[in-house]
């Protein structure tokens, strides 16, 4: 069972690590890059699937080198056998359509045809959620979305897997579509392994990669005399490699104009807030004092 | 569907020391070998004392089975041991030297986080040869049964699971053993309870305090008056960085005498005795308790049911007899001599037998003799009865008594390190209040030290705790919440008081049908899984799922 697994860094958008301007504009340079949090879905998703089904995963990135670090991180939190990127200027600045085509041509060039490929549920940045099904629209493969619990039947050829469906009561939808297919996998997704020998599979596969990342973050660490791309289990691709006209990708080959870019309001304060000191009887008397009025259920 | 199960030649339940040294020895035997630990990481569920012993008679220690286990997993080597009988300030401090030597190949003092995890590692690479391996986050929530007989187990997080043979480590609240009916929760008598502080010790501070070499370490046992006449003692083992102090009381003392657990270990952290050892700056790293099985009364005879065998505190295999408190390798013992009679009976060709084996190898390895006794049996139980109680306990404590204790004066150490006597010590106020107290205040000195530490209050205790709550799950439900049924636990359970309200238990009285009752409510978020409810309340006990409820980092 081959699995690829696409995946893009992203700001890290959690507090304390995400820097703003006055306007409100992201920093990106004091932002460091992260893999995109929903991934991490996906690639458990394709661990289970190597788990129970065995196979191997790839973990594949469209993006500038210092992406080889979101790679290791997805290599080292979850899975991977191995890893690619696929890196020029050519594709800079591409919208999720010129990112689709570089990517799935991606896919196609690699020595076998995947036989799932999952995509994480939208990104932290664009949230847009395009990309996956896009690639998917270009492999010409079914999409099953919203996934949170999925089986592989090899025998029959197939995936089977239950779908979050929102709406005013959430329901949940079993589907099933004949392999090669493209799972989306939901951040409710969970893993199940409910045979004792697919946990031991786990902890095995889970040492194994951690072990891979760290030779993989000695490269990146400039703790060898080698590059990272003579390590056998990464690949890096130009578009030359891929044999793409530079036209079709990028900027260029990307139809989304993008009009203008609006900072996101900072919420309001809506109170007012006075700032009391536990340790002072006088502060403390004082909040009984303003709560007292109150008391009576007023 | 059974035809689904997985099957495993043998199941490991509970990777403490008594479940580690069952799998190494059936590793080493090429006997496929899944072990299951509930804790997010072995020794995550786990406290003791703790010294881990190596016994010269023992046919199994845990370094025999474990290389490197010393250098690696203990802390320091315990070469030092005392015992100090209290009566107010005074302190008579008796040498128990011989005692501790006697059958001891070693004795180092461990933290059971630490010492499990090491040992779960080790488990783990041999088992994972053998085709099975070792599983942390899977609670074994009873066995599995055909037509009537065990064959195997079922956990929450799994299917069900065969195994030819099921090596139940699973602790002193075994489900397992409740399940085969081997163990019950019933009688405080046959239980202790302790409770233990680890307090952090600045670099170089534990060499100069207690005058040790690096590595080296030091074992202190207390009685006498300073526990309020629980029948108990407490203990200070030095760790490498760190101190272990705690308190061990029988069950019945605590619940009957609705002694406050922490408050007892309150006392001996603020006894003068132990001023300068603790010194000014207290840090406590880790508040825990756990119950403890009294050998004497509860160690199982024939600990095996079907495929079942129990290993460890799960069959009662913890020895506390006076100032020897010994489980951990009795727990290895039992494991080694566990697999070994599966491997035994394999090599005949009847894997059923294995339970026998074991059972006639506990008695042939001397197990059960060090367990319980002989001479307990007939002079020391024959003490506690009651009048016979009285009688001993008025006479130590009469004018003639202390004369006695007097005349004895510093020949009283020779018979405290007796073994022998050691082993024939009725287990009554006599041996853990009144004759410590005596000779205090008979023989003892003042001690000067001014003790200035504040232990912290129990909501911070438990607010330092690590949990991962299982929500709208609760693992132990009341099943009579009256006070006349339940109300004990609001003492005796570590992590509750009277007139707290972030504990496990509370009391309060409620209006019900025109009249007022006096009820006991449950919160079971700060349960520490000692077990102390199940056996003084009325309560439906099971442990939280694998890897929720509380995370001892130190144990």
């Amino acid at each position: 069972m081959r699995s690829v697994v696409l995946t893009k860094g992203v700001p890290d958008f959690r507090e304390g690590q995400v820097s703003f301007d006055e306007d409100g504009h992201l920093e990106r340079g004091k932002t460091p890059t992260v893999m995109n949090p929903n991934d991490k879905h996906a690639l458990r998703a394709a661990l289970q699937t190597k788990v129970r089904n065995g196979g191997t995963v790839s973990l594949m990135s469209m993006g500038p080198p210092g992406y080889m670090e979101v790679l290791q991180e997805g290599m080292e939190d979850v899975y991977a056998d191995d890893l690619y990127l696929l890196s020029d200027r050519e594709m800079g600045a591409a919208d999720t359509w010129a990112t689709a085509m570089t990517v799935a041509t991606g896919i196609n060039d690699l020595d076998e045809e995947p036989d799932l490929l999952f995509a994480g549920f939208k990104t932290a940045d664009g949230e847009t959620g395009h990309t996956g099904p896009q690639t998917e629209w270009c492999l010409d493969m079914p999409l099953i979305t919203h996934v949170i619990s999925m089986e592989v039947d090899e025998d029959e050829g197939t995936v089977r897997a239950k779908r979050l469906v929102e709406a005013e009561v959430d329901e949940i939808e079993t589907v099933e579509a004949p392999l090669p297919a493209t799972i989306v996998a939901d951040p409710e997704f969970e893993p199940s392994y409910h045979r004792a020998e697919h946990r031991l599979k786990h902890k095995d596969l889970r040492e194994r990669t951690q072990e891979r990342a760290a030779e993989f973050g000695a490269y990146l660490d400039d703790d060898t005399d080698k590059e990272p791309t003579d390590w056998d289990r990464f690949t890096m691709w130009n578009h030359a490699d891929l044999n793409l006209d530079p036209d079709y990708i990028g900027l260029d080959g990307s139809p989304t104009i993008v009009a203008g870019v609006d900072p996101i309001p900072k919420a309001p304060s809506e109170r007012e807030a006075t700032e009391i000191d536990p340790d002072d009887d006088g502060d403390m008397e004082q909040i009984v004092d303003e709560l007292t009025p109150y008391a009576a259920g007023d | 569907m059974t035809d689904d199960y997985e099957h495993y030649e043998a199941v490991v339940v509970g990777a403490g020391p008594g479940g580690a040294a069952a799998a190494a020895t059936l590793a080493r035997n090429d006997i496929e070998t899944l072990v299951l630990e509930r804790g997010t990481d072995a020794g995550s569920k786990n406290v003791s004392g703790g010294l881990v012993y190596a016994e010269e008679s023992s046919p199994y220690t845990i370094d025999d089975l474990f290389p490197d286990f010393r250098e690696e997993a203990t802390d320091r080597a315990v070469s030092e041991h005392y015992i100090h009988n209290v009566a107010g300030r005074s302190v008579k401090t008796f040498d128990l030297h011989d005692l501790h030597h006697h059958d001891t190949e070693w004795a180092d003092a461990v933290l059971r986080r630490k010492m499990d995890s090491w040992l779960a590692r080790r488990v783990h690479e041999m088992t994972r040869e053998t085709g099975g391996g070792l599983l942390t986050e899977v609670r074994v929530n009873g066995l599995l049964r055909e037509g009537g007989e065990i064959v195997g187990v079922t956990c929450d997080e799994v299917d069900p699971i065969r195994a030819d043979v099921i090596i139940g480590a699973d602790g002193v609240n075994s489900e397992l053993a409740r399940d085969a009916g081997l163990m019950d929760w019933e009688e405080p008598e046959e239980w202790f309870q302790g409770v233990k502080a680890v307090v952090d010790m600045p670099e170089g501070a534990i060499e100069e305090r207690f005058g040790v070499d690096e590595g080296e370490g030091v074992a202190h046992l207390f009685s006498g008056d300073l526990f309020e006449g629980a029948r108990g003692g407490g203990f200070l083992y030095t760790n490498d960085q760190s101190l272990s102090v705690g308190t061990v009381f029988h069950l019945d003392s605590i619940a009957e005498e609705r002694h406050e657990p922490q408050e007892l270990l309150d006392n001996l952290l603020t006894h003068p005795l132990l001023a300068d050892w603790v010194g000014d700056e207290y840090t406590e790293l880790e508040y825990s308790a756990k119950l403890v099985p009294d050998s004497k009364k509860v160690a199982h005879p024939s600990p095996h049911r079907d495929r079942l065998l129990l290993v460890g505190d799960a069959a009662g295999q913890m020895q506390a007899q006076g100032p020897i408190i010994k489980g951990m390798n009795h727990a290895v013992t039992a494991g080694a001599l566990a697999a070994e009679a599966f491997v035994d009976a394999k090599s005949r060709g009847d894997t059923d037998k294995a339970g026998q084996h074991y059972e006639s190898k506990l008695e042939t390895e001397g197990v059960m003799d060090k367990l319980r006794p002989t001479r307990y049996a007939t002079l020391g139980k024959l003490g506690e009865l009651g009048p016979v109680d009285s009688l001993s306990d008025a006479l130590v404590d009469s004018p003639v008594g202390r004369l006695g204790v007097g005349l004895l004066g510093d020949s009283l150490e020779r018979l405290y390190n007796s073994p022998f006597l050691v082993g024939m010590l009725p287990d009554t106020k006599l041996g853990y209040v009144t004759l410590p107290t005596v000779i205090a205040e008979e023989l003892g000195e003042p001690v000067a030290g001014e003790n200035t530490v504040e232990p912290p209050e129990l909501d911070d205790r438990i607010g330092d705790l690590t949990y991962d709550i299982d929500e709208g799950n609760p693992h132990i439900e009341l099943r009579d919440n009256s006070f006349t049924a339940s109300g004990t636990a609001v003492t005796a359970c570590p992590v509750s008081a009277k007139d707290f309200g972030g504990g496990c238990y509370r009391d309060e009285y409620v209006t019900a049908n025109g009249g007022e009752e006096h009820v006991v409510s449950l919160d079971t978020q700060p349960c520490v899984e000692c077990g102390t409810c199940a056996v003084v309340a009325d309560t439906d006990w099971t442990h939280p799922r694998g890897g929720k409820g509380v995370e001892y980092k130190q144990g």
